[in-house]
């Protein structure tokens, strides 16, 4: 199949406009402006292209799609292709990321403006490994990006951030980097395993029972950190908080899905009897993140860390789904994962947009705002619902499937998420009870202005596929239906070969025995 | 047939030719006096440069000369073509600031010249005698330039406690030479890789030999525990020479090292690896650990320079091709990073006056952004993060360790390399986190400007087409191997 190379072309076109802006001269203000009109422009056209790839998507297959191939390192045993391809789990997540890449340029257009320049690169930058990650089919590609992903998040963190900006950057960037160094290991483990860094290759690939053990703990440190789980989840609060608006949407948006993508794409299939073995654990540790998360959030006074540990919970919910291992259950989670990255994305940017205005995140220094900024509350007042799970949203979809595909593994697990159903509803009214309803109490609440029709244009995206993904996930799913389904099938498959090669080993000793009693 | 033939010369050729440039340059600088010195430099690059065309064409098939005593192979060539790079960058380097520091003399580039043939020497070494004759030509040139700057305290200081304790590891190492040479009746390493190049159970004394030679080597390299002198020699010399010390003596030690032990004693690997490892954890834990606390940015290139070689001797643990190859692929992007660092480093003036803190950085990113993006590119490079070229340093001696089924070794070095990122970091968290100071003096040298430019780019730009260096050391670490 001869095609344009799509994906390389949205991969590495922030590149291009990186280049363009390094070249843009003159003062501050005029660097400023071009640096602005620049990233936005690019995200864009790197926004319609993958739209492209939704549209020449084809439904039918498993397969990945768009391959790209070429030989990169070709010199030594140790051969590494340059190997690009979507398939239905990855198509959505390339356009979360860029879709929410532009929101990010246009919402940090008036709210930024030292080093305009270093910023809008940054993001571009980001923008790139992002969409990398969930196009790479080459372990030493994926890791590249997934490493690399990290230098421009710590940079905004670092520059733009708030008060504690240094101590969260250097927290994000060292916790997550010990993670995922140790999954370079487990990279190179399954290189000597398979002879190959291809995904594709060690997706066929049957690992010794024993060895998948070691290998989905080495893959876990790096997803798990990522995701967060539960108990090394302390890094996301901080980096949230600190973070510039912007930062937390790609955050909480994209980066945060690379845990349950590399879940979904690597432990499951590559793992499947570890998968089984560490079902209990992981069932454990989601209800936990779940469970305590939402206690945690409960009892916030920054808006900021209430929804990042909303995150957690709504996270926990996606690993709960993943280790199911059923249709329904994994393509709830991916559902979840997409939805989330819509709902808390334009969460922080509903902070974000009172931040700017009062330079506070204190719940208690707002109140009231429903008089003032009524198309403020309604678009707050839907992102909320959506995250609550309410039916007709995006959030109630996943959760909704989740809950069924868990329900037929563990009745119990399904019981304690749901509990969590019920506290989400608890901390998210409660907060928009205690910021939006009331009575201004605050002079400084009285004069506040509505959204303004940028920040309009921004949550219109967002307010639309948060309803559609509710009303009709059909589209959505349609494309992730087919390649779960042929994830679950060659788990099961495995799971069920090995069951049934112990059940052997079991039986002809057993039988050795008997002959040799008889004898 | 004559008594004694003449020897064959040929394999020695580069080493031949440079020496008798060095003398050359010399009587070029005695004859046209002080003013000479950046002619002569000029000069010495020059020379060096036709001597890297030299070397290339001396090929890279294996040949030994002076009756088994000197061998070229391709595994020579990479390393000498290292070697070669890292003085005559490391003579650039030092222009302007010996001009500036009023130490700009002729002997200078001349004696880098004369360390550069040792090293070369060292490299090609077939024979305990010929390794020891590199070193000491080496190490003696390297004295000197270390305290150059003979008005300073702190030079003087750094150059007399860098021959003291030289002194001491070249005795070791000559014990342990004359310890294998008693037990095993040889010094010529073919001879002993006949002796010990399958799997055969020593004696103790011999054991005892090797270890000794190790020790020696192993301070020449800077490993964890014989690494007192460097974070102090590394913050007295002159910037310029700590550069040169930082690149290519620690590259030629770490290619006698790895020559040394896979050559005549590969069949020993048992014996010697728990010591390798040792050195490699070692060094890899204090580098990471110890430089957190520095201040001073050179005391910190100590440092890190100290983990480096931590990790490049992980591959020599390995013991197999593939583990050779990592060395050489992780000496050669370790050239690559520490050269630009030295380059930054040395654009680090304010009002005349050098500056070593690392707060003097303090928003370099908005004061200087060019130089912060490329003290930034070298410093994630160092941590290892891709895409940088640092990152396929480590994979290929991540590789090699866990094929050579090291994996707990492995695991330590990933570790360390997590704690090692946060030193790194720290510098990219002053540059573009912090406030900032005063402009460093502008304009940068050209020269300066020039090394920074290429290294920040082959930094960068190494992912695209890693094949010549991934190839050339994988021909190199081969030649090693076959017999």
């Amino acid at each position: 199949m001869t095609h344009w190379p799509l994906l390389s072309l949205v991969t590495f076109l922030p590149l291009v406009g990186v280049a363009f802006i390094m070249t843009a001269r003159g003062d501050e203000a005029v660097v400023a402006r071009n640096a602005r009109n620049i990233a936005l422009s690019t995200s864009v056209i790197v926004f319609l292209l993958s739209i492209l790839l939704w549209v020449g998507f084809d439904t039918t297959t498993a397969a990945f799609q768009f391959v790209e191939r070429a030989r990169w390192i070709t010199i030594g045993g140790f051969a590494i292709n340059y190997h690009m391809g979507i398939d239905g789990i990855s198509l959505f997540f390339v356009l979360l990321s860029t879709l929410l890449t532009v929101l990010c340029i246009a919402a940090s257009w008036n709210t930024v403006h030292s080093q305009v320049r270093e910023y809008m690169i940054s993001f571009l930058v980001l923008e790139t490994m992002m969409v990398g990650i969930f196009c790479a089919l080459d372990f030493v590609l994926f890791y590249v990006f997934f490493e690399g992903v990290l230098v421009p998040m710590f940079l905004i963190i670092g520059i733009w951030g708030g008060a504690r900006r240094i101590y969260a950057a250097f927290k994000f960037f060292l916790y997550t980097l010990l993670g995922s160094v140790l999954s370079l290991l487990a990279i190179l483990a399954v290189y000597f395993q398979t002879g190959s860094t291809d995904i594709e290759v060690a997706l066929n690939h049957a690992f010794p029972p024993d060895m998948q053990k070691w290998l989905f703990l080495a893959f876990f440190a790096s997803f798990a950190v990522k995701v967060p789980m539960w108990p090394v989840h302390t890094w996301l609060p901080d980096a949230h908080v600190e973070a510039p608006t912007a930062g937390s949407v790609i955050l909480a948006g994209v980066l945060l899905k690379m845990g349950g993508y590399g879940f979904v794409r690597f432990s499951l299939p590559m793992f499947p009897l570890a998968s089984d073995y560490f079902t209990p654990l992981m069932f454990a540790l989601s209800a936990i993140a779940v469970i305590y998360t939402s206690f945690v959030a409960l009892a916030q006074t920054d808006m900021k860390k209430l929804i990042a540990y909303s995150s957690i919970a709504h996270m926990g919910f996606v690993t709960m789904g993943i280790f199911a291992a059923n249709s329904e259950a994994v393509q709830g989670a991916v559902i979840q994962m997409l939805s989330h990255g819509l709902v808390s994305a334009a969460l922080f940017l509903v902070v974000g947009v009172v931040y700017d205005r009062l330079h506070t995140r204190d719940i208690d220094r707002y109140g009231g705002l429903a008089e003032r900024m009524p198309a403020y509350a309604f678009v707050f007042m839907v992102f909320m619902l959506a995250s609550v799970g309410l039916p007709g949203t995006s959030g109630f979809v996943g959760e909704f499937l989740i809950l069924v595909g868990t329900f037929r593994v563990s009745t119990l697990e399904c019981f304690l998420a749901a509990t969590a159903l019920v506290l989400g509803a608890m901390y998210m009214l409660y907060l928009y009870r205690r910021v939006i309803f009331g009575t201004i109490t605050r002079d400084d609440l009285r004069d506040i202005v509505d959204l303004t029709p940028r920040e309009k244009a921004i949550f219109a995206p967002l307010l639309v596929l948060v309803v559609w993904m509710g009303i009709y996930p059909n589209s959505f799913l349609a494309p992730i239906r087919v390649s779960v389904d042929n994830l679950v099938e060659r788990v099961d498959a495995a799971q069920k070969s090995a069951a049934r090669a112990s059940v052997i080993e079991i039986v002809v000793p057993a039988q050795a025995a008997t002959t040799t009693k008889n004898q | 047939m004559p008594l004694l033939p003449a020897p064959d010369l040929s394999p020695a050729l580069p080493e031949i030719a440079l020496v008798c440039a060095a003398m050359a340059l010399l009587l070029v600088g005695v004859f046209r006096g002080d003013g000479s010195a950046r002619l002569v430099s000029w000069l010495s690059v020059a020379v060096l440069v036709a001597v890297l065309v030299l070397c290339g064409l001396v090929g890279i098939e294996r040949r030994v000369g002076f009756y088994g005593m000197f061998v070229t192979d391709a595994y020579a060539v990479f390393m000498k073509a290292l070697v070669l790079i890292g003085s005559a960058v490391s003579i650039i380097l030092a222009l302007r600031f010996n001009e500036e520091h009023r130490i700009a003399r002729f002997e200078f580039p001349v004696l880098i010249l004369l360390a550069t043939t040792g090293m070369m020497v060292m490299v090609s070494a077939n024979d305990l005698i010929t390794l020891y004759l590199g070193l000491e030509l080496q190490s003696l040139a390297l004295y000197v330039v270390a305290s150059f700057d003979r008005d300073s305290v702190r030079s003087t200081e750094a150059g007399l406690k860098y021959f003291v304790l030289g002194a001491l590891a070249s005795g070791m190492l000559l014990y342990g030479a004359s310890l294998i040479y008693g037990f095993a009746g040889t010094t010529e390493f073919t001879e002993l890789a006949k002796l010990f190049g399958q799997p055969t159970r020593p004696s103790t004394g011999l054991i005892i030999g090797i270890v000794f030679v190790a020790v020696g080597l192993a301070f020449k390299c800077s490993a964890v525990p014989f690494h007192m002198w460097t974070p102090d020699v590394y913050e007295g010399a002159p910037t310029p020479v700590t550069a040169f010390f930082s690149v290519a003596p620690k590259i030629a030690a770490v290619a006698l090292f790895v020559r040394f032990l896979i050559e005549p004693f590969g069949g020993l690997v048992v014996e010697w690896r728990q010591v390798i490892v040792f050195l490699s954890v070692a060094s890899m834990v204090l580098g990471s650990v110890a430089a957190i606390a520095q201040t001073n940015i050179k005391r910190l290139m100590a440092y890190s320079s100290i983990g480096h070689v931590g990790y490049a001797l992980i591959g020599l643990a390995a013991a197999s091709p593939s583990g050779v190859r990592g060395v050489l692929i992780y000496m050669a992007i370790y050239l690559l990073m520490n050269l630009g660092t030295w380059a930054v480093i040395l654009c680090m003036r304010r009002q005349g006056q050098m500056l070593e803190g690392i707060a003097d950085l303090s928003g370099l990113g908005r004061t200087q952004p060019g130089l912060a993006l490329a003290l930034g590119i070298f410093m994630f490079a160092l941590a290892g993060i891709p895409p940088t070229a640092g990152f396929f340093g480590k994979l290929y001696i991540f590789l090699a360790a866990i094929d050579a089924g090291l994996v707990g070794l492995a695991v330590i070095g990933v570790v360390a390399s997590v704690i090692g990122a946060f030193y790194y970091l720290r510098i990219v968290k002053v540059m573009y986190f912090d406030e900032p100071l005063a402009s460093f003096d502008r304009p940068l040298a050209p020269e300066l400007k020039g090394v920074l430019l290429v290294s920040a780019l082959l930094t960068m730009l190494f992912i695209l087409w890693p094949d010549p260096i991934v190839g050339g050391a994988e021909l190199a670490a081969a030649s090693l191997f076959a017999r």
